[in-house]
């Protein structure tokens, strides 16, 4: 990393980050679980029981890091990756896969009860809809922010600019988060776009913070200070993580055709659970009981994830009528006589 | 020769003769080539004929359109038609309009090639068909290859046509083998064509169901049915006459389009026939079209959504049954279980 990450912020002080304890170790423990469930969703998808999914090993800090440093009325509006932020909601994976499962088209999971917006797969979409939640909350008064994730291959969208711009004039309470994981598929981030993506909020006129996005206590510091900004002042951030996608795209693809295995060995090294696993131990937060407890819980967390995953069963083909209009219409309601011969 | 080898050869053929042609999108230069239609065309061209674009659909749409204006011909790809939705504006208010516009003087020879999807984890957002979103439009030319024999000519067909053309595959139709002939030929746009002579029906088919309504017309002989089956091919503008003169003929109607049915192609098919065949028709027109619902992702939920051969001899035999007697040979009435 070195010179290209700028401002780039890493390593805070402990002190300054006004985590207890429990909530340091809480962090561990939640990127854990999620590299477990990423693995095991990996496995799944390997085993069939998975039509595809997209891995996010590598990226933990990025996206627990963040959704840690958020309030519960705060609004997450994912992509399609951001499985690790659906653990810090407490949002039951196994609805959430149904959509990789392909068991149903779209998600189960309750997005209100976890303020955790649906999967987002055409690129950069959600963005605007972090900012429309954001602008109606302020319409109502409510203070709360939304955080929006996306990609490195996102910013090249008219949706980033367009939400980014918006956001700006509107004051909405908006953190456009970027995961630059380095790739976009087999496009990588120089092909993408030639400016430091964290720089481009500079042409919306709001703060851009680059930060280490393998450190996920540099994250989740500049997380809060971005949502106390959103929050009391109205004032947009763009915040580039900088992390690494280890695996690939998605289960469809395979990483090593397009890119050199010394850059993965690279960031290998910068592994976000072996760092912050040092770090705890280097400030005495955690002993060798805990590491071992939580991957107790990670392991039985991935058991249930695997058993609930297998037991679920596609919806009924009525469904796909259903819910298409509010009311039933009269030539939908004979094709689903046609469908069902009933 | 493979449907998805047919789109790659043809794309050398047209690259060779013009050098004002280039192909980019998201993937092109992948080692997966777009499902190997582009594979190895930077090799051969090289990456300024033949590249990647950042993520800007919309943007790279508009940014084609201008380079048109310096005589350029680009082919744009997309491995999901569905995201050509973000690149409404710059096909509909601008790539479509310009040579009307701007009196003939500025024609916008770009080539959408858009791929269809079946089968994944996001159906309603990955595997649309939108030829009939398309086709509405003045302006744009709109085709849907149902042969490897044709995506050959018909792709090249579309480099050389001086307008918009978006040309549709179908990622079910990508393995399928034919007959595909070397060197550089076109398949004229604007032409259906009579797939399987028959009497007693016309089956109009769109894209994948061409073979579809092949299997159908195949059972429906064994039961003393000769049924014409007709592949579109294009949808805009549409061969009418072919269509026309098969009706005539046949007095019956059944469109099998991989699409919705309202306000789509077959909706258009029924109603040109209505308008200048009518007197001809012995029975109402049938269309066996998707259900009226977003496209499913789960293998559950596919076979209820996507008809096949099996709906469409079923609409075939709904047509007989109906109005005037068609006289037929030994027809069977008991309801058909087989073969599909
Ligand atoms: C509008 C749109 N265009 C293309 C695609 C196909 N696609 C899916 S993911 C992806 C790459 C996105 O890269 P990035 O934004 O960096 O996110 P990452 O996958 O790395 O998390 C592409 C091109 C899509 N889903 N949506
Ligand atoms: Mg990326």
């Amino acid at each position: 990393m070195g010179e290209e990450l700028g401002r780039a912020v890493s390593d805070p002080d402990l002190e300054s980050l006004g985590l207890k304890e429990e909530g340091l170790r809480d962090l561990f423990r939640m990127m854990a679980l999620t590299r477990r469930a990423d693995l095991e969703a990996t496995a799944l998808q390997r085993q069939g029981e998975l039509a595809v999914y997209p891995p996010l090993a590598g990226q933990e800090a990025a996206q627990v890091g963040s959704a840690y440093a958020l309030e519960e009325s705060d609004w997450i509006f994912p992509s399609y990756r951001e499985l690790g932020a659906a653990v810090v909601r407490g949002v039951d994976l196994v609805e959430y896969l149904h959509f990789y499962r392909a068991t149903w088209h779209g998600g189960t999971y309750d997005a209100t009860a976890h303020r955790f917006g649906y999967v987002s797969v055409p690129v950069g979409s959600q963005i605007l809809h972090a900012v429309g939640y954001a602008m109606g909350a302020k319409l109502d008064g409510a203070s709360l922010c939304t955080l929006a994730y996306f990609g490195d291959g996102a910013t090249s969208e008219g949706d980033f600019h367009e939400g980014c711009n918006f956001a700006a004039v509107f004051h909405a309470p908006v953190i456009f988060f970027c995961q630059n994981n380095q790739w976009a598929i087999s496009v990588p981030v120089s092909a993408q776009t030639v400016a430091p993506i964290w720089r481009k909020a500079d042409a919306y006129g709001f703060p851009g913070v680059q930060v280490d996005g393998n450190d996920v206590l540099a994250v989740y510091q500049a997380t809060r200070e971005a949502a106390a900004r959103a929050r009391d002042e109205g004032i947009p951030t763009l915040i580039e993580a900088v992390t690494y996608r280890m695996g690939p795209h998605s289960t469809a693809d395979d990483a090593s055709r397009y890119r050199p295995a010394s850059e993965l060995e690279t960031w290998k090294a910068r592994d976000p659970i072996d760092r912050y696993r040092e770090r705890l131990v280097r400030a005495g937060v955690a002993d060798d009981g805990f590491f071992a407890e939580v991957e107790q819980e990670a392991g039985a967390f991935a058991a249930r994830l695997r058993a609930g995953v297998i037991a679920s069963e596609p919806r009924p083909v009525e469904e796909m009528f259903a819910w298409v209009f509010a009311e039933l219409p009269e030539h939908l309601r004979r094709q689903r006589q046609e469908v069902l011969g009933d | 020769m493979k449907f998805r080898e047919a789109v790659r050869a043809a794309t050398v053929e047209v690259m060779r003769k013009d050098a004002r042609v280039f192909v980019l999108g998201i993937g092109v230069p992948d080692v997966k080539g777009i499902f190997g239609t582009t594979v190895g065309l930077a090799d051969e061209f090289g990456a300024d004929r033949a590249f990647d674009i950042p993520l800007s659909e919309s943007a790279v749409t508009g940014i084609c359109v201008g380079a048109t204006f310096r005589g350029l011909r680009p082919i744009f790809v997309h491995q999901r038609i569905d995201f050509t939705m973000l690149t409404m504006d710059q096909i509909v208010n601008h790539a479509a309009k310009w040579r009307a516009m701007f009196h003939g003087a500025h024609p916008v020879p770009l080539v959408i090639r858009a791929i269809v999807g079946r089968g994944w984890g996001n159906g309603p957002q990955h595997t649309q068909s939108h030829h009939g979103t398309f086709a509405h439009i003045p302006g744009l030319k709109v085709v849907v290859p149902a042969t490897p024999h044709d995506a050959k000519g018909l792709l090249i067909a579309a480099v050389e046509d001086d307008d918009p053309v978006i040309y549709i595959e179908h990622r079910w139709l990508h393995e399928e083998d034919g007959e595909v002939p070397d060197g550089y030929y076109e398949v004229p746009i604007g032409k259906a064509a009579v797939v399987r002579a028959g009497n007693d029906v016309t089956v109009a088919a769109v894209g994948p169901y061409v073979g579809e309504a092949l299997k159908a017309a195949g059972a429906l002989a064994g039961e003393g049915v000769s049924a014409e089956v007709l592949d579109l091919r294009t949808l805009r503008p549409l061969d009418s006459e072919t269509l026309l003169a098969s009706v005539r003929r046949t007095g019956r109607l059944v469109v099998a389009d991989a699409d919705w049915g309202p306000c789509g192609v077959s909706a258009e098919l029924l109603a040109v026939t209505a308008e200048h065949a009518f007197g001809a028709l012995k029975a109402p027109p049938v269309r066996v079209t998707w259900p009226d619902s977003p496209v499913p992702s789960s293998q559950a939920l596919e076979p209820g959504f996507y008809p096949g051969a099996r709906q469409i001899h079923a609409a075939v035999r709904y047509t007989l049954s109906r109005g005037a007697s068609a006289g037929l040979a030994g027809s069977s009435t008991k309801p058909f279980e087989g073969p599909f």
